[in-house]
């Protein structure tokens, strides 16, 4: 008797490791990494060539005068000019250091406001709105007003980076609170996390994803309000990227002009990328991403 | 609202409800839910609730486990247990491992972190999921799923299980393997458990005692002792003969709503 009961679990065990291994098969698709690497990279170099390739025949076509639309052999000589000197490390740090200070102070705000917002009907109901609102407004439409506030100073373009890219912050963090699925809440709450602790467990893992892309869209808004900012404060001593822009169209310099153009661009991808790589890795985990297509 | 007060029958029940109303909407738009519904569940005893579409069985459940108020009636849990709840979906979180899933309300019970590991080991032998730790809920299968979900109510250590359906989506080789799985925990842990279905061959295959709700509003109709030795087999002619039984009351029912 006691030999039956144990050749029947041993069966059970045997029926459901047998069902798991069916029904899991086929569910892990190897792609080596450098596949997938080379598969997300070649597009990319093609898409660069066709465009440098372009602006070539652009040049070739004679439509403006070489020195206000110079080739890109010209700008890229004038790149690794720039590269080889300090005032581009100058200006880029002077850049990045601002775009630092304003980012991580507008995802402060963005993520108490946005927290507020989403907890509290009062204030979903005097501001949910406005935040939406205040995201529409063109970030250069604020420059005059800043300019009166704290004339051309670094805490004109720091107000300007901040009501850039806080809003943005702040509607991704009150997106993800709301499509929390309910169904985990409730699983959540039935496993005894109440208050903050159905925050830390629940919520904000959820919504993860959603203030990750609110984050990622602050970024670009702060990015382009620190530019035009500095384009328009320019001369308060430091030679940062938009005050370079600034000046070598002063100089009509236009190889320094489109190399300074080439070096924002870069920053902004690599920062995208870096924001691309954390999306997939949440994704990847949240199991919301398709291992084979990207 | 109405609001029955029948002292229970014994109260050693490990849930008992009495009279229990529970209403959504106001005014016009009000439907009653569940209208004066008593049941005693008896420690270690397996129900099965049954009932078609608009019986109020999950809202049962619901109330059960604190997840809603009623506005009638009472609600008992022997020792005041907080129940474990099971959904038809399987409501793991999608961005923990299955070890970190089951860990979870282990954590928020305060347990140390070797207890907790030793505790997550333990639970995972228990539904077969020794091999799969280190995966997160999406490589799984709905079966594994659902066995997860199982693990991670267990961690409650709690005596009462309500079941809202936990194997309605699965297909049928599956949710007969679960069945002897379930009825297995169920007798080693001396678990009490309430368990919703639509399916009554389910019901017959799992329960002590079958309960039939009726539809619009929810009321205890008819139930019935299944008196089928254990373990069991779904296509067995004992549980066979209770499930067409059941059938033809619930069909009733449902006739009911007709012209």
């Amino acid at each position: 008797m006691a030999n039956d009961t144990l050749t029947d679990a041993a069966r059970a065990d045997a029926e459901i490791s047998g069902l798991d291994a069916l029904e899991i098969a086929g569910r892990e698709k190897e792609v080596s990494r450098g596949a997938r690497l080379w598969a997300s990279t070649w597009p990319k170099l093609a898409a660069f060539a066709i465009a440098i390739g372009l602006w070539q025949v652009v040049v070739w076509s004679g439509w403006k005068p070489p020195y206000s639309l110079p080739g890109p052999v010209t700008v890229a000589e004038e790149l690794a000019r720039q590269v080889g000197g300090r005032q581009l490390w100058d200006g880029l740090a002077t850049t990045l250091q601002r775009a630092a200070l304003g980012y991580i102070f507008s995802v402060a705000v963005g993520l108490l406001v946005g927290l507020a917002v989403a907890r509290s009907k009062v204030l979903r109901a005097a501001i949910g709105s406005m935040i939406t609102a205040l995201q529409t407004m063109p970030s250069i439409a604020w420059f005059p007003l800043a300019i009166l506030l704290f004339e051309l100073s670094e805490k004109a373009i720091f107000f300007v980076v901040v009501l850039g890219a806080a809003p943005s912050i702040a509607n991704g963090v009150i997106s993800g609170v709301d499509y929390v699925p309910p169904l985990l809440v409730r699983a959540g709450r039935n496993l005894g996390a109440r208050g903050l602790n159905l925050y830390r467990y629940v919520i904000a893992p959820a919504a993860l994803p959603a203030i990750v892309a609110g984050l990622k869209q602050g970024w670009a808004f702060s990015w382009r309000s620190l530019m035009a900012g500095e384009l328009l404060v320019v001369g308060i001593s430091q030679t940062s990227l938009g005050a370079q822009l600034t000046y070598s169209r002063e100089l009509s310099d236009a190889p320094w002009l489109l190399a300074t153009m080439i070096v924002i661009l870069v920053v902004g991808l690599v920062v995208d990328a870096a924001f691309g790589a954390a999306d997939r890795t949440i994704r990847r985990r949240w199991g919301v991403l398709d291992q084979a297509g990207q | 609202m109405t609001s029955t007060t029948t002292t229970p029958e014994s109260a050693t029940a490990a849930v008992a409800l009495s009279g229990v109303t529970k209403v959504y909407g106001r005014g016009t738009n009000a439907v009653l839910a569940l209208d004066g519904v008593s049941l005693d569940v008896r420690p270690g005893e397996f129900v099965c609730l049954v009932g078609a579409s608009g019986c109020g069985k999950s809202t049962l459940l619901n109330l059960v486990a604190g997840l809603d108020r009623a506005q009638g009636g009472t609600i008992t849990v022997a020792d005041d247990a907080h129940p474990g709840l099971m959904f038809q979906e399987p409501a793991l979180f999608p961005w923990l491992t299955v070890e970190a899933n089951v860990e979870v309300p282990l954590k928020l019970r305060g347990l140390p972190r070797a207890a907790r590991r030793e505790r997550v080991a333990e639970l995972l032998r228990t539904v077969h999921l020794s091999d799969f730790g280190r995966k997160r809920p999406h490589e799984l299968s709905g079966g594994m799923r659902q066995r997860v979900a199982l693990a991670r109510t267990l961690a409650l250590d709690t005596p009462v299980l309500l079941m809202d359906e936990p194997f309605g989506a699965l297909d049928a080789m599956t949710r007969d393997i679960l069945h002897d799985e379930l009825e297995r925990i169920w007798t080693e842990r001396q678990l009490t458990v309430l368990f919703v279905t639509h399916n009554v061959r389910e019901a017959a295959r799992l329960a002590d005692r079958i309960i039939l709700l009726s539809s619009r509003p929810g009321r205890i109709i008819w139930s019935t002792e299944v008196n089928v030795s254990r373990p069991r087999r779904i296509d067995s002619p004992e549980v066979s003969a209770i499930a067409s039984e059941v059938t033809d009351r619930l069909r009733t029912e449902v006739g009911r709503h007709g012209k």
